[in-house]
């Protein structure tokens, strides 16, 4: 044991626990990732179907998404970009590129910091003349960033569906931004005034029914979480405003203007 | 508590030297992870396996140790079992480890996990210490269990995700108690279990640091 304590057996022991620890942790890691890869994947698109109320439990997901074209948008210009493959493009880390992303300092009402120039949005059904529009929002609540989907349909402007991925807001209160009885209430509202591309969707206390004014605009907020909820109306407003799809999602409206 | 039988390690830190009610270890993790059954049963059984494997590769490498190095090397070795762990977690139950989070990765600092390395597998043979990291890891996957089971219960009405009790906000007539959801109430829950686990054995009650003595009389101190 007294051998233990010397300068070389620390040094051995020191280095070979190294060696075999980094080769455990590497081997796991290389020979699941595929798997995991997989899981992620399917996650991200079982959301988008949920989102899109297109998700049927228990069917193939990738069968389900196959009428599903995801696009990359330039949120500068409003029009497709072929830049990147929308299979791959990785939106949440150009957020983070200099290059591909410009800072909000002074304006940034969903508290993201940096805004990506480029967005991969979901068309369900023709391309021209899609179902359903859906794009990805995201923003800061109480606690969190919440990540979500919008689902709006073919004319740009009614609402199918909002889904938030991942948030931790305080569970029963702000957490309640999951709870399917809440989401029923985004089907049909208008995210647009009548006339113009100024998003007006928003939370309100108190309840809305049909008595409200613009009732079609509204959403009764959640109770006992004000700060998850205005941070639900900002980033709806930011995400769906000049800054974000608003160029882009103009070209669904204009066409059929009588809406 | 010299338990040196196979089934005496397995079982005595379940009930009689539980890591979390008697030792009062690991408490902090306990905590985050037990807003319902299922989050308790996966890091519960994420926690025996970080335990078993630690204790047994401890105690294989125990005679070849250098104690200057001793505390490094044995969180160099949890520390690769927790992430080979949350690698597992993240391709086999996906849904269950993003609930889990950075929980699984502190594991690593679960104290019950490096106290067993250095107060069992220090000292004993690699067998029984996998079998004491089997125990204690069932130890505290039994309290995270029952805290879960009664958070679940009482915040959301429901064991394992089947509804027993219909919450109000689906149409039910449980209204259900949003404090269980969150962290501070463990805190209750695990004391109140700490009170009927020593109520049954009072020999687990600790002598008081110090004694209360009565009050000052009105007119002593007048």
């Amino acid at each position: 044991m007294a051998n233990n304590n010397s300068i070389k057996k620390t040094l051995i022991v020191a280095f070979s626990l190294c060696v075999v620890c980094s080769v455990v942790v590497s081997a796991a890691a290389v020979a699941l990732r595929p798997v995991q890869q997989t899981n992620q994947e399917l996650d991200r698109k079982t959301n988008i179907l949920q989102v899109a109320e297109l998700y049927k439990p228990g069917q193939s997901v990738a069968e389900q998404f196959s009428h599903i074209t995801p696009k990359v948008v330039d949120l500068n210009t409003g029009e497709y970009s072929d830049r990147f493959d929308p299979d791959t493009f990785d939106q949440f880390g150009a957020a983070e590129d200099p290059e591909l992303s410009e800072s909000l300092k002074g304006n940034d009402p969903a508290g993201l910091g940096r805004r990506e120039n480029f967005a991969t949005i979901y068309l369900v059904g023709d391309q021209k003349d899609p179902e359903q529009i859906i794009v990805p929002v995201r923003g800061q609540g109480l606690w969190s960033m919440m990540y979500g989907y919008l689902a709006l349909k073919g004319d740009g402007n009614t609402i199918v569906g909002l889904s938030f991925y991942q948030q931790g807001e305080t569970p029963g209160l702000g957490g309640e931004v999951d709870n399917p009885r809440w989401k029923a209430l985004w089907d049909g509202k208008e995210v647009y005034s009548d006339n113009g591309m100024e998003p007006v969707i928003r939370l309100v206390k108190g309840g809305v029914d049909s008595q409200t004014p613009n009732a079609e605009n509204k959403v009764d907020a959640l109770s006992g979480a004000t700060l998850t909820s205005r941070g639900v109306t900002q980033l709806l407003q930011f995400w769906l405003g000049e800054q974000g799809f608003a160029k882009y999602l103009s070209r669904f409206r204009d066409p059929s203007q009588g809406a | 508590m010299a338990a040196d039988s196979p089934k005496g390690v397995l079982t005595t830190p379940v009930f009689k030297n539980n890591p979390i009610a008697l030792q009062i270890l690991g408490v902090c993790s306990a905590l985050a992870v037990t807003n319902s059954v299922q989050t308790s049963l996966v890091m519960g059984l994420a926690v025996i396996s970080v335990t078993a494997f630690s204790n047994l590769f401890v105690s294989l490498i125990r005679n070849h140790m250098p104690s200057s190095i001793r505390i490094i090397v044995q969180m160099t070795i949890i520390a690769s079992l927790v992430i080979v762990v949350d690698q597992v977690l993240r391709a086999y139950a996906y849904e269950t480890s993003k609930q889990l989070s950075v929980f699984v990765g502190l594991i690593i600092t679960n104290c019950i996990v490096m106290g067993r390395a250095e107060a069992y597998a220090m000292q004993n043979g690699p067998v029984m210490s996998f079998l004491d990291g089997i125990g204690n890891g069932l130890g505290y996957t039994f309290v995270l269990l029952v805290v879960g089971a009664v958070r679940e219960l009482f915040g959301s009405g429901s064991l394992l995700g089947f509804t027993l009790l219909t919450p109000v906000k689906d149409g039910g007539w449980y209204v259900t108690n949003g404090l269980m959801l969150l962290p501070p109430s463990a805190f209750f829950v695990i004391g109140l279990m700490i009170w009927v686990i020593r109520s049954i054995n009072p020999e687990q009650v600790e002598e008081a640091d110090f004694k209360i003595t009565s009050n000052t009389k009105a007119q002593e101190a007048a």
